[in-house]
This record gives C-alpha cells, structure tokens and sequence, in this order.
C-alpha cells in the first residue's frame, strides 16, 4: 500500500491537482517573479480563489514552462536576473500559443516608459506594487473571469 | 477574501536580508572599480525587490526608505550620476540602516528614528532634491473637484491588432456596465466579406452611452491599458445639476480616508511591540536535495515492503534472499542519513560574505592599504557550525588587519607591495574542512611573545618551547602584544574565546608564521556535529566510544615499555616518546574492569592540545558512525563525557571527552 502511494507520490510529482485540473476546469496561471515572497503571495491569494498556479523565477524559467503546458493567465515581473519580464513577455507573445493569451506585468514601475515598453512587448495590461491580494483577485478576476 | 500577510513575512525577510548583502557586495565591488554595468543593475534589482515586497507586505517606512535609494541607484544605472567613494559610503550605510530597520520588523525590536533620517538626509543631499514622497495627496484632492456629468458618450473602436495583446473588448464593456447604466450599439460596417474575414482581427466598434455617478478618471482606468490599441473619445453628455453639492460631498470623503488611512499605522506599530518573539529559524534547501531524499525514501519503503512480504512466509530457502534485502535496507538507510545530513549543509559564503565589507571599513580606519582574496566559499559545511564560526573568524581576520598587515609606508620599506593581501580558503582535508586565515604582513615575532609569556608568568624564564608552543600562548587569556590598545583588535580578549569556540565545535586552531612575510591561521573543523565516527571500546561491562579524528593508533601495551613516574603517574613509552597513562576504568570508577594489568588490555593512543596520551581499555571493539544525543538534556553533564549513543542492540554507549579526560587526570 505505502509502496504505492510513495511510487504515485514520486512520479506525479506529487501534484495531484495537475492531474485533476482537467476535471475541474480550473483556470492555469503562470506567475513569475524572483523574488519568493511576492511569488507566494500571488500563487497562495490565486490558489485560494480556485485557480491553478505555476511559480517560475525568472522569464527563462518562465519560458521553458510556457512550453509544457497551456496557461490561461500569465502574470510577469519586470525587473529580474537571467531574463526579464519585458524580454520574457516579447518571446511569449511571439510563442503561437500565447497569441491571444492575457499576460499582465506586476511591478512598481509606474511610470510611462516602463509600462509602454512592456506593452510594446506584448503585455496586457499591469498590475503596480505594492497591491493587495483583495486588488490582485480584482484584476484577474476582470481578466479571465 | 482576507489573507494573512503575515505567512509570508519570514520569505520575506530572508530574501530581503540576502538582498541587502547582494547590494553591500555590489558595492564593494563598484567601489574597487570592478564593476561593469550587471554590477549596477544587480544592486538596482535586489533595492527594486525590497522596495517592491516592503510596501506589499506593509513596511511602509522601510518602502519609503527603499525608494530614495532605487532613485539613487536609477540614476546612476541610466548614466545620468557618477557614484562616488562618498556616494558608495553613504549607500553602504543606508544598506546599514536597511539592516537595522528590517532587523526590527523581523525580531521585533525598536527602529532607530534618527538613524533613518540621518541616512534618509543624506540620500536625499545627494540627489540634491527636495520633493518628499509623501506628496501625492493634493493632486487627490484635485482629482475629485473635477466635473461630474451625469451621463458619457463613449466611442471605442479598437485597432485591427487589439486581441493580439491579450485583450478582449467584452472585458471592458461588462466592466463598464459593472459602473452604471450602459446602453450603445456596435458598428459592424468594417466587417470584411467572410472569404477574406481574418479571425484574428478586430472590425468592430462600438458606440454607448454611460449613465451613473462616474467620473472621467473612472473610465480613463478601464480603457488604461488599451489606449495604444484603440481610438477612444470620451464626452460628458450633461452637467451634473448638483455638481457643486457633490464635489464638496467628495472632498469631505476625501478627509475621512485620510485620516482613516492614518489609523493602521499606530495598529502596526502596537502589532510590531507584540511579535517580540523571533521567528524560527529557517534552511533554504536545493530542490535536488529534497528530490534525492524522496527518491531515497521511495527506495526505502520498496525494501521494507519487500522485506515485510518476505518474513510473512518465511522458510530458511529464502534466507539468501532475506540477507539479500538486509543489505540493500542497510545501503539505503546510510544513503538516507546522508541525504540529510547534507540538507543541514549550507556554503561557508555564508559567513565569508561579511568579510570584504569588514576589511575595506577595518583597512580605513587604519589607513592601511588591504586587499581581500577569498576561495572555496561554496565548501559546504554544516549549519550550527557555520553559525558558530562567524564570531571566531571575524576575531582573526581583524587580528591579520590590526597586528598583520603593516602600515603602506612600512612595507614599501620592507620591499613589499604597498597593498598587503588577506586569504580566506576554505577546503576539504580528510573528514575535516580546513579554513585558513593567510596574510602578508609582518608575521609573528617568537622572541616577542615569548618574554610576553615569561613576564606573565604562563612560561617559566628559559625553557624550551615549540614554535607550535609559543604560537599557542596567543591563545591564552589575557595575552596581547600590542604595544597601544586599539579599539580594532588588541585587547587581549578574544583570542581565547577564538581558541575555546573553535574547541567547543569539535576543531583545532594552528598557527604558522615567518618572521616578515606573514601568517597563516588553520582553522580544522569537523563536518557536521551530529554524526561521529567512532571506535567503540569496552571497559569491563560498559561500552564507550572514541571519536575516530582523536585516535593517532592502538596498541598493545608490553611490559617493558611501562614506566612509573614519581608524581605524574604511569607512563607508556612509545618509540621516542613518553605518554602518559589514562585508565578509563580508575576515572570513572569501574569495578569489574577486565584487564587489571596493563600487558592484558590494550592502549588506545589519542591526541589533544597537540599532546599524545595513551587511553587504557579492555579491548576493542570496532569503528562505525554514531548518531551523538545531548547527555546534558537527556540527564545531566557528565565531566569527560560528550554524549552518548544508542548502539544497534538497543544498549547506551558514552561518547568520551578525551580533552574533557585529560583535564580529568591533571
């Protein structure tokens, strides 16, 4: 019995919802910051109000899982190492898949030029730090219903 | 939905903390004028992120303070200002006074007001700016006189690439209606022939009519991030009859989130008094290793089912098969405890990353030119340890400053390079990890500390020391030799503390010098404190083990080679040397010890303090790896014993002292 529950554990990684995120129709979202704590923040708030998330730490890592699965939201910071969000939003724009895609930046950047470069990239819209959860839900919630 | 922000408040800190140091090296590095333009960027990012988590999370004062810096540091990543050595000093110390600030948030203790405003001043001098950011509420104020029609004309005809971006004009309008009372009707004229209609195009536009209580700023937000993909046009249908009635209805609304905007900062302040207790410590762990242990887990439960399913129906044919899976349930479970231990292994960065700020501050004050050189900091090396060896360290790398490295003119005198060098290496040897403090300076002068030691009496006038003798008398207390007392190193405390600290995790210090060239400082630390090798021994009844880095050799003891000496008990000689005698039996009091002579047991030859004794046992048994449990939580402690372990029969063994034996004997 413990054999295979540990061997079920091991191969799914132990994320079974992945496995049921089909039954439920929830929606996938990929949200990528590198700094940990805002990134468990917006995937703890997301996942509390019965979405699916991914965490990823910078726009490459981000990427890479763009091309595993299909997300319906994409939420990016702007300013982090290897690649940044304005980068990462460019070459996920350009993926066929992400064509329609919703994808928000999430920075403290308000000023104009970072938020016309990022749309300029691709992006949807912005979310400015610092927020709450309460204004997070808002947003996606408008995005992707 | 409320969410506990608090959760998260440890991550936080701990990135933050990791942030500051990647800024304070950062600068460092900007300072020796090698960095390039990542080096910018990098300092920029991690003041971006705490500025960023800060206001997220509710500091705001450590956000205000966050965001003169990034301001700062902005310009000078965009080339518009040149970071001086000044401008370098006052971020480092800004970096300082982020430190104290988040250290308070985070333990709970007071900020320090006047620190803050001093550094904030200074930020502020260089920017030479004197807009505060605390401006904004007059522009609110401003926004809410504005006209308040009753009714809008909007016309929203997005550009043919608008989905393209993630949009979706149904988004906006039901966003929209959520405002008031939404009424219009979408022009299909530019809808294209169904041959050459593109789905991924937008034709259509819309015309509606916005009735309710909503101001122009209102809609401008929904259509904010659309502006560049569509043409919009928004026009106030009729006037507000009670315009003025509302604005004024507005502003009072406006005073009210004032002050009520102004209440949660004296809550926090009361939370902040309450939280005094710190947090639990925490280890940021690799996903490899985690991924390993499950792995190893999966691979142990397999065995033991395998196992379980074997004793069920047991017949002495399978026994082959029951060893079979003994053996692999005992390479698993070695496997496994190295998986964990290996979690508790943190880089000895760590604790190396505090050190080129401490030398460029130390080489300062002192007016003396150093550089720092630092290898293996990702040598891996257990948790407590690592936390325990700060303090030694940083003793020993200021002592190499204060007492090492000679003053710029001296050394050019000397035919040295005006830039003296400090080492920091860290590396394996053996079972041990080896970090070595190495200057260049002037070294250690034997005859020096040796009158030292005569006139104070630790060394008898005109005997006969080791060099390794004379060096470790700068480990006595209350030894100094320097001449002034400076409030960098030299009061004599310390060394001592280094010498006691370094001996209570289990190491050894050494110390090796050339008169004029420099010194080097060894540092030999065991890798992890809560496994031991060891050899077990018995002595009459009883079990002991021996740690194995103690043990120089065993031998078995002939008669001849025995001597008494009047006053200072037995003694074993050894090829050339004499050693002492300890009988585990006689110090602890053991009755029914077997060998009563010393020809009948055997001589387990241990080294400690750089001496060699011989410790008299029954027999011995073998060498395996012991889990050590604290005898002094577990019952009370004992003189001469470290610990204890539970041994594979279930039974109590002790862990001996051999230092703590030595001073037994005396």
């Amino acid at each position: 019995m413990n054999r295979f529950f540990i061997s079920f554990l091991y191969k799914t990684g132990g994320l079974f919802t992945r496995e049921m995120n089909g039954v439920l129709n929830m929606a996938l979202i990929l949200t990528v910051d590198d700094s940990a704590s805002m990134r468990q923040m917006v995937a703890f708030t997301l996942k509390g109000a019965g979405y699916d998330v991914v965490e990823a730490e910078d726009g490459q890592k981000a990427l890479a899982a763009s091309k595993t699965k299909k997300f319906d939201l994409v939420i990016t910071d702007v300013n982090m190492p290897v690649m940044d969000g304005i980068t990462f939003i460019r070459h996920l724009r350009a993926e066929a898949n992400y064509k329609f895609t919703p994808i928000l930046m999430l920075t403290t950047e308000s000023s104009a030029d970072k938020k016309s470069e990022g749309k300029s990239a691709g992006a949807t819209g912005w979310i400015v730090k610092p927020f709450n959860p309460d204004q997070l839900l808002a947003v996606v919630k408008k995005v992707i219903g | 939905m409320s969410i506990d922000m608090e959760q998260f408040h440890q991550v936080f800190f701990e990135e933050s903390f990791e942030g500051l140091d990647i800024m304070e090296t950062g600068l460092l590095n900007l300072d020796n004028g090698e960095a390039d333009d990542e080096e910018i960027n990098t300092i920029f990012r991690a003041a971006h992120s705490i500025k960023g988590g800060s206001g997220t999370f509710g500091f705001q004062s450590i956000a205000d303070f966050t965001h003169i810096m990034e301001t700062l540091l902005d310009e000078v990543r965009d080339g518009i200002r040149e970071l001086t050595h000044d401008g370098i000093n006052v971020l480092l110390k800004s970096v300082d006074c982020l430190r104290m600030m988040m250290t308070a948030e985070s333990d709970g203790g007071d900020i320090d007001d006047s620190e803050v405003k001093t550094n904030f001043d200074a930020l502020q001098n260089i920017l030479g700016s004197s807009d505060s950011p605390s401006d904004n509420s007059t522009a609110e104020v401003a926004d809410t006189t504005s006209d308040v029609p009753s009714a809008w004309k909007i016309s929203f005809s997005p550009h043919k690439n608008f989905m393209q971006f993630g949009n979706d004009p149904a988004r906006i309008i039901k966003e929209l209606a959520t405002m008031g009372q939404l009424t219009g009707h979408v022009d299909t004229k530019n809808v294209p022939d169904f041959v050459d209609l593109n789905p991924e195009n937008m034709f259509l536009s819309w015309d509606m009519e916005l009735k309710g209580n909503v101001t122009k700023e209102q809609i401008d937000d929904v259509f904010s991030w659309v502006e560049d993909e569509s043409d919009i046009s928004i026009t106030a249908l009729s006037k507000n009859k009670e315009k003025t009635q509302n604005t004024a209805k507005k502003s009072q609304d406006t005073k009210i989130k004032a002050a009520a905007s102004q209440a949660p900062v004296k809550s926090a302040a009361a939370d902040k008094k309450e939280k005094s207790a710190p947090a639990n410590s925490s280890i940021r762990v690799g996903i490899n290793k985690i991924d390993d242990l499950i792995n190893m887990v999966g691979e142990l439960v397999i065995t033991q089912s395998m196992l379980s399913m074997l004793g069920e129906d047991f017949n002495m044919t399978r026994l082959e098969k029951l060893q079979e899976g003994l053996i692999q349930l005992d390479r698993h479970t070695r496997e496994l405890q190295e998986s964990v231990m290996q979690i508790r292994m943190v880089p000895i960065s760590f604790t190396f990353s505090r050190f080129p700020r401490m030398v460029r501050d130390l080489s300062e004050k002192l007016d003396k030119k150093i550089q720092l050189v630092m290898h293996g900091e990702n040598t891996e090396l257990d948790k407590t340890v690592i936390e325990k060896i700060g303090d030694p360290l940083v003793h020993l790398v200021r002592n190499s400053i204060d007492h090492g490295i000679e003053m710029p003119e001296d050394r050019i005198a000397a035919g040295k390079p005006e830039t003296g060098t400090i080492q920091l290496n860290a590396f394996h040897r053996g079972g041990n990890i080896v970090i070595e403090i190495t200057d260049d300076g002037k070294g250690i002068d034997k005859d020096v500390i040796y009158n030292k030691g005569v006139e104070k009496g630790l060394v008898e006038a005109g005997s006969k020391l080791s060099d390794q003798q004379i060096y470790d008398l700068l480990f006595n207390p209350g030894f100094s030799t320097a001449t002034e007392i400076t409030d960098v190193s030299g009061r004599g405390v310390g060394m001592d503390v280094v010498k006691k600290n370094i001996m209570s995790l289990g190491g050894a210090i050494e110390t090796h010098s050339v008169k004029g060239q420099g010194s080097i400082f060894s540092i030999r630390l065991p890798l992890t404190l809560a496994i031991l090798d060891g050899q077990s021994v018995t002595v009459g009844a009883d079990n002991y083990i021996i740690p194995l880095v103690s043990i120089v050799e065993s031998v078995q003891p002939k008669k001849e080679q025995l001597n008494m000496v009047a006053g200072k008990g037995e003694t074993y000689k050894l090829r050339d040397e004499y050693l002492p005698i300890l009988r585990i039996c006689d110090l602890f009091n053991i009755p029914d010890a077997k060998a009563d002579k010393l020809e009948d047991g055997l001589l387990v030859v241990v080294e400690a303090d750089g001496k060699h004794f011989g410790v008299f046992v029954d027999d011995l048994l073998g060498q395996q790896q012991v889990v050590i449990k604290s005898l002094e939580s577990n019952y009370k402690r004992i003189e001469g014993i470290s610990g204890a372990t539970i041994l594979g029969d279930g039974s109590v063994a002790l862990i001996l002292d051999v230092p703590g034996l030595i001073r037994m004997s005396d």
